[in-house]
C-alpha cells in the first residue's frame, strides 16, 4: 500500500469504514458435511437392503412380513406417529416455553423443566405401558406417550433460546416503543429460532426412535417387524426392522437439519 | 465561538424543552434512593451530557425520561407535557433512543433496523424507504451500498452510525443516548462525535447523552450535568464555565480542570486558522493542477468530489503520473470535522503519523488543512495568556 492515492493520509487504523464484507448466511464446513453425508448414507443402505430383499431366499413367515406393501404401510405408520407427535410437541412446548420466560411465570420455569426432565428420565416403555393401562391401546395413546416424551428438548430450548437473547436488544426494542408482544415476535423469537429448531430436531429423532415401541400397544410402526422377528426368532426380520427404523431416524434428523437451516433468520 | 444554541424555539430548532421536576427513583429494598429528587431544565435544541462516576444514577435518570424506568415520584415534561399522559410505548416512539454499540437487531437489514419506528407509526412503504436512505446518507453511509446489509457485515463504527440513524428515524424532538460511543475505538469514537455535532448543527434536536467520559461530555455538550451519588447535581453548566469555575472539589477532581491540556478539549479546530493547500476536482486535467501546486510550493494536492468533499490527498508525484485527477475510496482518508477539538486533532495526527489533517464542515464539505504547528502555537498562546492572567490576579484568589 506504499503508493496509494491517499499518500499524506495513511489508512485509518480504526475499523471504521473498512467494512468487513461477510456473507449474511454462513454454512460452515461441518454443517455442509452434515447436510450431504446422511442422505448419501441412507440411500446406500436402503439400496443394499432392496438388493438383499429381492435376492434373498425367504421362508414363508419372512416373505409374509417383508412384503413391500406391508413394509410400506408400517413405515408410513411410523412416519405418521413421529410427525403427528412432533407437531403436538411443538404446539405445546413453544407457547409453554414462551410463557415460562414472561414476567411472573419465570419463577416456575425450573419446576416445569424439572418435571419434564423427570418425564424423560423415565423409561419410554414404562411410559407407554402406563398410558396403555390408563387409555387402552391404539394410535392416539401412542401419540400421547410420544408427545410427552418429546416435549423436553423443545421446551428447554425455547426457554434457553429466549433467555439467551441479548437483554440489551430486548431493551432496545422496548426503548424504541415496541409493545411486549412486538418485542417477542420481532426480536426474541426470531433470535431464539435457531435454538428452538435444534430442539425440534432433537425431539424428532427421539420420537422417531421411540415410535418403534408403539407396536406393543397396537399402534403399528416399524417396531412390528422387529418385534415379530424377536418373537419368532427370525434374524432377517430383526435386522430389517432395526435397519429401517435407523434409516427413518436418520432421514428425519436430516430433514430437521434442513428445516433448521431454512428457518434460520438471515443475518445471524 | 459559543457552542450554545439559541433557545428561543425558532432558528431551526426542532427539539423540545425537557423538564425534570423533583424526580425520585427508589428501588424496593434499597435504603438510599438511586435518584433523590432531581430537578433540571434542558433547553430545546441543546445537547446535555450527563456525567458522573458509575452508579451515580445517570443512566437511571436517562431511562426515566422514556419510562424504561418509572420514577417513584416527580414529573417529567417534554414541551410542557407530562410523559405519563401517553402510554409508554407511544411516548417512546416519539423519543429517539441510541444505545451503546448501536444494539442493532442482527436479523434485520440495515434499512429495516432504521425503519423500526416509522413502521410502527404506520408510515407507507415509500416514505419509509426514502427516510431510511436519507438518514443513512446523513450518518455517512452510502444507502445503495449499505441498506441491504446485515449488522454483522458492518464494522463497529458503522453499526453505531446505523444506531444513530435508527434513533433519528421518526424525527423525534428529543433523543436519548446511553453511552452512545462507548464500544468503539478512540479514532472511530472521535469521528462519530464529530459527525454527531455536525448532524446536530443541522437538526437542532434536544439530546441527552449519558457518558462516563468527561472529555466526551466537554466535546459534545452545550451543557454538562455532573452528578454525584444519588443523582445529586454537583454542577450543571456550560463546559467552559465548569472548567473555569468548578463548583466543588468533587467537580474539580472529576474534570481535572486547571490544566492547560484540558483546554485542548475545549478549543475547536475551527477556532484556528486553517491552511489552504492546492485543491483539485476529480476528473480535472493534471497539467494545470501540477502547475498550481508548484506555484504554491505544495507537495500534495487535496482532491475534492463534485459535492466539495475531500476524497484523496495524493502526493504531487502521484498526480503527475496520471492524465486526470483520480479519486480513491473516501474511506481511506482521515478527516476531522470543524467541531473536533484540538485534542482530537493531535490524536489523529499521532495515529496517522502525519502532521496535517484535512478539516471538513457540514456534510463533509472541505474547509482546509490543520497542521501540528498551528496546534502547538495555539497551546503556547493559551498557556502564556493563562500565566499573564494569573499574574494579573495576583494573590486575590486563594484556593
Amino acid at each position: 500500500m506504499a503508493d496509494t492515492q491517499t499518500a499524506p493520509a495513511p489508512e485509518v487504523t480504526g475499523d471504521d469504514e473498512v467494512a468487513p464484507r461477510r456473507s449474511a448466511r454462513v454454512v460452515t464446513r461441518e454443517m455442509a458435511i452434515m447436510l450431504i453425508v446422511p442422505p448419501v448414507l441412507v440411500a446406500a443402505v436402503f439400496g443394499t437392503f432392496v438388493w438383499w430383499r429381492q435376492t434373498a431366499e425367504l421362508d414363508s413367515v419372512e416373505a409374509q412380513q417383508l412384503r413391500w406393501s406391508e413394509l410400506r404401510s408400517l413405515g408410513w405408520e411410523h412416519v405418521q406417529l413421529t410427525v403427528v407427535a412432533a407437531v403436538i410437541v411443538v404446539l405445546v412446548s413453544v407457547p409453554l416455553g414462551i410463557l415460562l420466560t414472561r414476567g411472573r411465570f419465570r419463577a416456575a420455569s425450573p419446576v416445569v423443566i424439572g418435571i419434564a426432565n423427570a418425564g424423560q428420565a423415565a423409561p419410554s416403555v414404562g411410559l407407554i405401558v402406563l398410558l396403555f393401562l390408563w387409555l387402552d391401546g391404539g394410535f392416539w395413546t401412542a401419540i400421547w406417550a410420544l408427545s410427552l416424551y418429546g416435549i423436553l428438548p423443545v421446551l428447554r430450548n425455547t426457554i434457553v433460546g429466549i433467555q439467551g437473547v441479548d437483554p440489551t436488544l430486548v431493551e432496545a426494542g422496548r426503548g424504541l416503543g415496541m409493545t411486549s408482544a412486538m418485542t417477542l415476535l420481532r426480536v426474541e423469537l426470531p433470535l431464539a429460532l435457531p435454538i428452538i429448531m435444534s430442539g425440534v430436531r432433537t425431539s424428532l429423532v427421539l420420537i422417531a426412535g421411540t415410535a418403534s415401541l408403539a407396536c406393543f400397544i397396537d399402534a403399528g410402526g416399524l417396531g412390528e417387524v422387529l418385534q415379530t422377528g424377536i418373537t419368532l426368532f427370525r434374524f432377517s426380520l430383526m435386522v430389517t426392522g432395526a435397519v429401517l427404523i435407523a434409516l427413518i431416524a436418520l432421514t428425519i434428523e436430516w430433514l430437521g437439519r434442513v428445516l433448521e437451516l431454512a428457518t434460520r433468520p438471515k443475518g445471524i | 465561538m459559543s457552542e450554545t444554541a439559541p433557545t428561543d424555539g425558532t432558528n431551526g430548532v426542532s427539539g423540545a424543552e425537557l423538564r425534570l421536576e423533583d424526580v425520585v427513583k427508589k428501588y424496593p429494598g434499597q435504603k438510599t434512593p438511586a435518584v433523590e429528587s432531581l430537578s433540571l431544565t434542558i433547553p430545546a435544541g441543546e445537547i446535555v451530557a450527563f456525567v458522573g462516576p458509575s452508579g451515580c444514577g445517570k443512566t437511571t435518570s436517562l431511562k426515566m425520561i422514556n419510562r424504561l424506568i418509572e420514577p417513584t415520584s416527580g414529573t417529567i415534561r417534554i414541551d410542557g407535557q407530562d410523559v405519563r399522559e401517553d402510554s409508554a410505548t407511544s411516548l417512546r416512539r416519539k423519543i429517539g433512543y441510541v444505545i451503546q454499540g448501536g444494539s442493532l437487531f442482527p436479523h434485520m437489514s440495515v434499512a429495516s433496523n432504521v425503519a423500526v419506528v416509522p413502521k410502527m407509526l404506520g408510515w407507507d412503504k415509500q416514505r419509509i424507504a426514502d427516510r431510511s436512505d436519507e438518514l443513512l446518507d446523513l450518518v455517512g453511509l452510502d444507502p445503495d451500498r449499505y441498506r441491504d446489509r446485515y449488522p454483522r457485515e458492518l464494522s463497529g463504527g458503522q453499526q453505531q452510525r446505523v444506531g444513530v440513524a435508527r434513533g433519528l428515524a421518526a424525527d423525534p424532538p428529543v433523543i436519548l443516548m446511553d453511552e452512545p460511543f462507548g464500544a468503539v475505538d478512540p479514532i472511530t469514537r472521535q469521528r462519530l462525535q464529530d459527525e454527531l455535532i455536525s448532524i446536530q448543527r443541522e437538526l437542532r434536536k434536544t439530546i441527552v447523552c449519558v457518558t462516563h467520559d468527561i472529555d466526551e461530555a466537554i466535546k459534545l455538550g452545550d451543557r454538562i450535568l455532573i452528578l454525584q451519588e444519588g443523582a445529586r447535581i454537583a454542577q450543571y453548566d456550560t463546559p467552559e464555565a465548569i472548567l473555569a469555575a468548578p463548583a466543588s472539589d468533587f467537580v474539580a477532581d472529576f474534570v481535572g480542570s486547571g490544566s492547560t491540556l484540558k483546554q485542548l478539549s475545549l478549543t475547536r479546530v475551527r477556532a484556528l486558522e486553517l491552511s489552504q493547500p492546492t485543491t483539485a476536482t476529480v476528473g480535472e486535467d493534471t497539467g494545470p493542477v501540477v502547475r498550481r501546486a508548484e506555484a504554491a510550493g505544495d507537495d500534495a494536492v487535496v482532491v475534492l468530489d463534485d459535492r466539495d468533499r475531500p476524497v484523496a490527498w495524493p502526493w504531487l508525484r502521484q498526480v503527475r503520473s496520471n492524465d486526470r485527477v483520480r479519486s480513491s475510496p473516501r474511506e481511506n482518508l482521515v478527516t476531522l470535522d470543524e467541531a473536533a477539538t484540538l485534542n482530537d486533532a493531535l490524536d489523529t495526527m499521532l495515529t496517522a503519523a502525519h502532521s496535517k489533517v484535512i478539516v471538513t464542515g457540514d456534510r463533509d464539505r472541505y474547509l482546509g488543512v490543520i497542521d501540528f504547528e498551528a496546534v502547538t502555537e495555539h497551546m503556547r498562546k493559551t498557556e502564556r495568556e493563562a500565566a499573564e492572567r494569573e499574574a494579573a490576579e495576583g494573590g486575590s484568589t486563594d484556593g
